[in-house]
């Protein structure tokens, strides 16, 4: 392999892997405070779908760009309404909300799939990306509003005990992780992929939930995880440049299929998973009355 | 002295109960004021409304003569109100630093807390790590942790809700003086407890509360335990008496060599445990909670196949490897720790937990069906024979006080003829006079030849009806101590670990 073959596939690796640590460093600090946000998916279509739709409207990557973070606001605001204040399950309501987002994103889309427009450069994003994974863990790890974060999900009777606001924190992690979503799909639909089309995200979201398990809610380890999961991803370009004969499918069911193996993997050590887990994760709070 | 907290007509309900009904008094500034009540008596509910952890329906608290509207901890925290709570609100996976941080107004950094909360650890005589994570530390060092998290804030008043509860008896007496030098210092300290003798050596004032209401509100100069008793529950317990230890010769039950080596660190492991039981005789295991009891229950239940080595024998039959239901049909009876949830499901009917605990007896199914006329008819005798105070066996579960559920459920025990029964926490949290007739049953049925195990934290429970006591202390058995001609100054030092 040369050298311009290698740094190729660096470069490819880089631009392919950004959503998945936007999406998955959201999720993490979502999880961190103990809400389990299974709508990535959705939240992700539905940025792509808004700022794509505003860019080629106003022709202004400014507006596309806010548009598609408000929209984040909007459903991940709507989620949390639905999971802290009427307790509805956690579960149930993210899945909701990705079907929600898949139906809203292709009946927006539909007007303006195939409608060319000007992408933006990934690096500016990739640059951010890799800002935002060292600024969330320096926030969870050395600043009392992080720990306040990581008390809320570790155990949210205490906190409330101690005089916390557990529903506050909570909304504005679960609105940090929308936001985060959106900036992923905003990436894909502006960036990756200067396009729109129905479903593009192919599950990105599913995988960066895993990854969230995968780097046991660690930043720096999800930024590891993201990589090697879109290393895989882009591998079956490459391998079929190199002339290897299997099957396109083969290869396209490979992120898929590390994701399964890597999470069975990490839930065969149940101890390991409950230490690192927040233990509040996925319980409603309700406060005393 | 003047007041510096001031009931007024305080008046909380919840569906079906009135937890305070017009509580009305005042404590002193620089006092210990014991509030004491049974459990269920609305002390805990009337602490937490202090707090702001409770809204009241009606009712007035003066602080300082000042009307306070206290909607949230943090509200109570700003008036200089602290509580340091029964169930320890500390986070487990977090150090004690963090833990300190978390407890304080005020947002400061590392080096100064260190210093602060050194200044506070020298004073009172703490000593605490402040890089280990809780999961690590004792129950009694948790509690010091929740205490100069409160006194971080500087407080007014604080709370104590059941302090002693999960301490050694030397711990006991350290907290004590601790509490007793905080109050010189000009603390005003509110503490909860339903133990007489504990309320007399400390506080200064007590006020009496039974089913919501204050009885009175008293100096404890002139009490004693006795009278105090009568006061709080409005009449006298008998107690039940162990009758002295008699010929047992038959070995019922016993455990050899018991070990396990479990890398989870929220898990006790139990180190080479010795346990022989005869036939009719009582086995208290005493200890401070978390020193192993959950896994040694869990060992003894073997319902989620618990790694261990060393052997279990019932009648000379090892049981390693026997399943629950197994267990249970060669009589082996159990009473676990959790009334709800675990021994009884709350949504269902006190009959259909009956099936649910029985299901090994072919007498109660026809077939694959369940035989509800049979079953009825034994959930009627449990509740008839064990004064169970329900209208009828259709009620769900979660229905029945404390008190009534573990009635039931030691009844149905019972009467599924075991030949040993063990009990984790049999009276833990129910009112004196179900707590007095749970008592007195499991005596006689000593007495017909029964063996039982009691697993709890109450050392006057234990002493009360036990022939023979054994501490656990940090996953070790200490060897058995006779109850007749008992020495308290041993048990004490056993619970602290000082084995022979």
């Amino acid at each position: 392999m040369s050298i311009e073959l290698i740094i190729g596939i660096l470069n490819i690796v880089l631009i392919s892997t950004t959503p998945l640590v936007f999406a998955g460093i959201g999720e993490l600090v979502t999880e961190k405070s103990g809400v389990l946000n299974l709508g990535l998916e959705g939240l992700m279509l539905v940025g792509a779908v808004t700022g794509f739709i505003t860019l080629v409207l106003t022709g202004n990557y400014f507006y596309s760009l806010f548009l598609s973070i408000i929209s984040g606001v909007i459903l991940s605001g709507i989620f949390a309404f639905l999971v802290l204040n009427l307790m509805t399950n956690q579960i149930a309501t993210g899945l909701a909300l990705t079907i929600f987002g898949i139906g809203l994103s292709a009946m927006l889309g539909k007007k303006f799939a195939g409608t060319p427009i000007d992408g933006l450069n990934p690096y500016y994003f990739i640059v951010i990306s890799f800002l935002l994974v060292f600024s969330v863990g320096y926030f969870l790890s050395k600043t009392k509003s992080g720990l306040i974060v990581r008390a809320v999900g570790e155990n949210h009777n205490s906190a409330y005990a101690l005089g916390y606001n557990v529903i506050k924190t909570r909304y504005l992690t679960i609105i940090f992780g929308g936001v985060m979503s959106s900036l992923a799909g905003y990436y894909i639909s502006i960036c990756y992929a200067p396009m729109w089309q129905e479903g593009m995200t192919a599950g990105r979201g599913w995988i960066a939930l895993a990854l969230v398990v995968f780097a046991t809610w660690k930043p720096w380890r999800l930024l590891v995880g993201a990589y090697i999961f879109g290393g895989v991803a882009i591998m079956q370009m490459n391998l079929q440049a190199v002339g290897v004969k299997l099957p396109g499918q083969f290869f396209n069911m490979m992120p898929y299929l590390a994701t399964i193996i890597v999470l069975v993997f990490i839930s065969s050590n149940k101890l390991r998973l409950k230490l690192s887990a927040p233990s509040s994760l996925n319980i409603p709070f309700e406060k005393n009355q | 002295m003047q007041s510096i907290v001031e009931f007024k007509n305080i008046f909380k309900s919840y569906p079906g109960v009135i937890a305070n009904d017009n509580v009305t008094f005042n404590i002193k500034e620089q006092s210990i004021h014991a509030i004491l009540g049974e459990n269920g008596a609305g002390k805990s509910t009337l602490v937490k409304i202090l707090y702001g952890h409770v809204k009241p329906d009606s009712g007035e608290i003066l602080i300082n003569s000042d009307l306070a509207i206290i909607n949230s901890p943090s509200t109570a925290k700003n008036l200089g109100i602290n509580m340091v709570f029964q169930h320890f609100s500390l986070f487990e996976s977090l150090t004690v630093a963090e833990n300190l941080i978390l407890g304080m107004n005020e947002n400061i950094p590392l080096n100064k807390l260190k210093d602060k909360s050194k200044t506070i650890c020298d004073k009172y005589g703490f000593n605490l790590n402040l890089n280990s994570p809780i999961s690590s530390l004792s129950v009694g060092q948790r509690q010091s942790v929740e205490i100069v998290r409160s006194l971080l804030n500087n407080p007014k008043i604080l709370i104590m809700d059941e302090p002693t509860s999960v301490l050694t008896p030397d711990e006991i007496s350290k907290l004590f003086k601790i509490i007793k030098n905080l109050v010189k210092d000009g603390l005003t300290v509110i503490f909860i407890s339903h133990k007489l003798e504990e309320i007399i050596n400390l506080s200064d004032y007590v006020t009496i509360m039974r089913n919501g209401k204050v009885v009175s509100t008293i100096s404890t100069q002139n009490e004693d335990p006795e009278t105090l008793g009568y006061k709080m529950l409005g009449y006298k317990v008998p107690k039940a008496k162990q009758v002295s230890e008699i010929n047992f010769s038959q070995e019922i039950f016993s455990i050899k060599n018991l070990s396990t080596q479990s890398k989870d660190p929220f898990t006790i492991n139990l180190n080479k445990i010795d346990l022989n039981l005869k036939k009719g005789q009582i086995f208290g295991i005493a200890g401070v909670a978390g020193n192993g009891q959950k896994e040694l229950m869990e060992i003894l239940l073997n319902e989620n196949d618990y790694e261990f080595s060393g052997d279990i024998f019932f009648k000379d039959l090892n049981i390693n490897n026997l399943s629950t239901f197994q267990r249970k049909s060669l009589s082996i009876s159990y009473v676990t720790e959790e009334r709800l949830g675990h021994s009884a499901v709350p949504e269902m009917s006190l009959s259909e937990n009956i099936f649910l605990s029985m299901n090994h007896k072919n007498e109660f199914k026809k077939g694959d069906f369940i035989n509800f006329e049979k079953i009825n008819s034994f959930a009627s005798d449990v509740i008839k024979n064990f004064n169970v105070d329900t209208p009828s066996y259709n009620v769900k579960a979660g229905k029945l006080s404390g008190g009534n559920l573990q009635k039931f459920i030691i009844g149905r025990e019972i009467m599924s003829n075991p030949e040993l029964l063990i009990l984790s926490q049999p009276t833990w949290g129910i009112d004196a006079g179900s707590e007095a007739f749970i008592k007195k049953t499991i005596v006689e049925l000593s007495q017909k030849g029964v063996s039982i195990i009691i697993i709890s934290h109450d050392l006057d429970e234990l002493l009360e009806v036990c022939h023979k006591i054994s501490v656990l202390y940090e996953g070790s058995l200490s060897n058995p101590l006779s109850v007749e001609n008992i020495n308290i100054t041993k048990l004490g030092k056993y619970m602290g670990g000082l084995f022979d």
